[in-house]
């Protein structure tokens, strides 16, 4: 493990009645590392956040960030982390600047450091010309900014960020994913999302989280290219169904998914795909060209995120593509 | 001690950049000084036929003008504050549920008491600010009546109505805290109010335990105390257990907000 660990969460349960909504959750972040928390809605994506926040305390299992402990030194927690909830919890009436002045006083950030603090959070997340506006008056993509600042302006070590791009425009995900990214680094970040590029295209490492379990935890590039490679093979043959069918039916275990031909052609492209781990390309190459068909096109295709996540989180045995 | 100060800060700019306090405190103000207006009259009118009688069957009666004035206007007051107090509490802790901001301050190094403390005490301000003027109407007849009435008087009266005041937003606060819905916390907090009010009624001179114990309870038979002059311990201490009571309760409540799921 590189870098000191800034975040240590050990078999962490929370039950609400009966309804258990994190079940034996343990994961580790990395200081200046984004961790993506990725699950549906309903994992416990929230729940363990605000755990994390010293919101509310954990059935069973313990949490430390910045090694202390959530529930036992919540005050020293608190000071340490910023938090975007899902809702930024902005007070339309006052002004950004106003606003971000009086979270620098509930965040006990000392009197001397306040306006620097607030100087800052406002150039970090670009909203410096909108400081006297009212914040009722400014649009969604705003407001998140402000929600940004807000989590920020006490130069917390961890900023915790839930759903932070939920009901923005194109645009304005952009914008607030790039200002995530600047964070990192001065910052240990773990920000959920129910949107897979997000991940890729944010996160250090994702923590994949479904009905209160962690289904997976790895880097984005990792968990695609395990799924990637020999198990999935798509092709281009010159061929009829039938003898296609013949030829591949002599390997084990492999099933083709799909037949599509090409108009016009007479091709097929088909994708076959077998179990994990396998890598069957130069099987079906051999068989295919031992038969005489012509093999146009060859390839390994690789799944995408959604679709690991699918395989991930789904339940029923039965969706998951057959292997 | 900062951050409850932050918190105290913060409501009292919400108060006084949004309308509500000049509102509140405006409408009171007049209100009062109307009342206040009729009931001097009517006592004055009162007192001249108590004079007139007098002089009839020979005997000179002492008629107090001011003090029947000061405890028919706090009277007013006590009504007043029925309707008031609920709207300035409805919204302390529902609107920052409804706005997702109780999340901010409940992960912010800042303890559940000090936010309630916080709030209180500005209520508690506000509340002065909008009671205060109203005295310097019954300071001025004191001043001005022959004999001169003893200030006393008005201390006494005008600390019973603080206290009751100060009991109904404790109360109030914590009705507001038990929901997100501003109209439900109102209107729970005036039907409570309703009840406390009428809670001795039909009990006096019955002799009997039961209507001791309400009428020991009730908050506005102390306050009658107050406003005769009399500054009885045992009201201070009914007044003090009210609010240390629902202070208490509504830190209860905020911490029963992390246990809940949504």
């Amino acid at each position: 493990m590189s870098g000191a660990q800034e975040i240590q969460v050990q078999d962490l349960t929370k039950t609400f009645g009966g309804v258990t909504a994190v079940d034996h959750v343990s994961f580790t972040v990395n200081k200046g590392e984004i961790l993506g928390f990725l699950g549906p809605n309903g994992a416990g994506k929230t729940t363990t956040m605000r755990i994390l926040t010293g919101f509310m305390p954990a059935t069973s299992g313990t949490a430390k960030v910045g090694g202390y402990d959530v529930f036992e030194q919540s005050m020293e927690v608190r000071r340490h982390i910023g938090y975007l909830p899902e809702n930024p919890p902005l007070y339309p009436d006052m002004t950004v600047g106003e606003y971000l002045d009086f979270v620098t006083r509930i965040k006990d950030v000392p009197a001397e450091r306040r306006a620097a603090r607030v100087d800052d959070a406002l150039q970090k997340t670009n909203i410096t010309d909108k400081r006297h506006e009212l914040i009722k008056r400014l649009s969604r993509g705003y407001k998140q900014r402000v929600g940004l600042a807000q989590a920020v302006v006490h130069d917390p070590d961890v900023v915790i960020l839930d759903e932070p791009t939920v009901g923005l425009d194109p645009k304005q995900i952009i914008e607030v994913r790039n200002l995530i990214k600047g964070l990192a680094g001065s910052h240990t970040i773990i920000l959920s999302t129910h949107i897979l590029p997000e991940v890729s295209m944010t996160c250090d490492r994702v923590v994949i989280i479904n009905k209160g379990r962690i289904a997976a935890v790895d880097t984005p590039q990792n968990l695609t290219s395990q799924m990637r490679g020999g198990e999935r093979v798509r092709l281009e043959v010159a061929a009829h169904e039938s003898a296609l069918q013949e030829a591949l039916g002599e390997i084990p275990g492999l099933v083709i998914t799909s037949f599509q031909p090409v108009s016009g052609t007479g091709r097929l492209v088909v994708t076959v795909e077998a179990a994990a781990g396998k890598d069957i390309r130069a099987e079906v190459a051999a068989k295919i060209v031992g038969r005489g068909i012509p093999l146009y096109e060859l390839r390994g295709a690789s799944l995408s995120l959604e679709e690991i996540f699918l395989k991930l989180t789904m339940e029923d045995p039965a969706q998951k593509p057959a292997a | 001690m900062r951050t409850l100060y932050a918190i105290y800060r913060k409501e009292m700019n919400h108060y006084f950049v949004s309308p509500i306090a000049w509102i509140v405190v405006g409408v009171f103000l007049i209100l009062s000084g109307w009342f206040f207006n009729r009931i001097l009259a009517i006592v004055i009118e009162q007192s001249m036929e108590a004079m007139m009688q007098g002089m009839r069957y020979g005997q000179a009666q002492n008629f107090d003008v001011p003090g029947v004035t000061l405890r028919a206007f706090l009277g007013v007051i006590s009504s007043l504050l029925l309707f008031v107090t609920p709207l300035l509490t409805m919204g302390v802790y529902a609107e920052e549920r409804k706005r997702g901001t109780m999340e901010l301050l409940m992960t912010s190094p800042v303890s559940d008491t000090r936010i309630v403390l916080g709030k209180f005490f500005s209520l508690l301000t506000l509340y002065a600010i909008m009671l205060l003027p109203s005295m310097i109407y019954v300071m001025y007849m004191f001043a001005n009546s022959d004999p001169r009435a003893p200030f006393k008087l008005i201390f006494a009266g005008y600390l019973g109505a603080f206290l009751l005041g100060g009991a109904l937003l404790a109360i109030g606060s914590f009705i507001s805290s038990l929901t997100e819905n501003q109209i439900v916390s109102g209107f729970i907090t005036f039907a409570i109010f309703l009840i406390l009010w009428v809670i001795d009624w039909g009990q006096q001179g019955q002799g009997s335990t039961k209507g001791a114990i309400l009428e020991y309870v009730s908050i506005v038979h102390h306050y009658d105390d107050f406003a005769r002059g009399v500054i009885d311990t045992s009201s201070l201490v009914l007044y003090g257990s009210f609010i240390v009571l629902a202070l208490f309760l509504t830190v209860r409540s905020l911490d029963s907000m992390r246990w809940r799921r949504a």
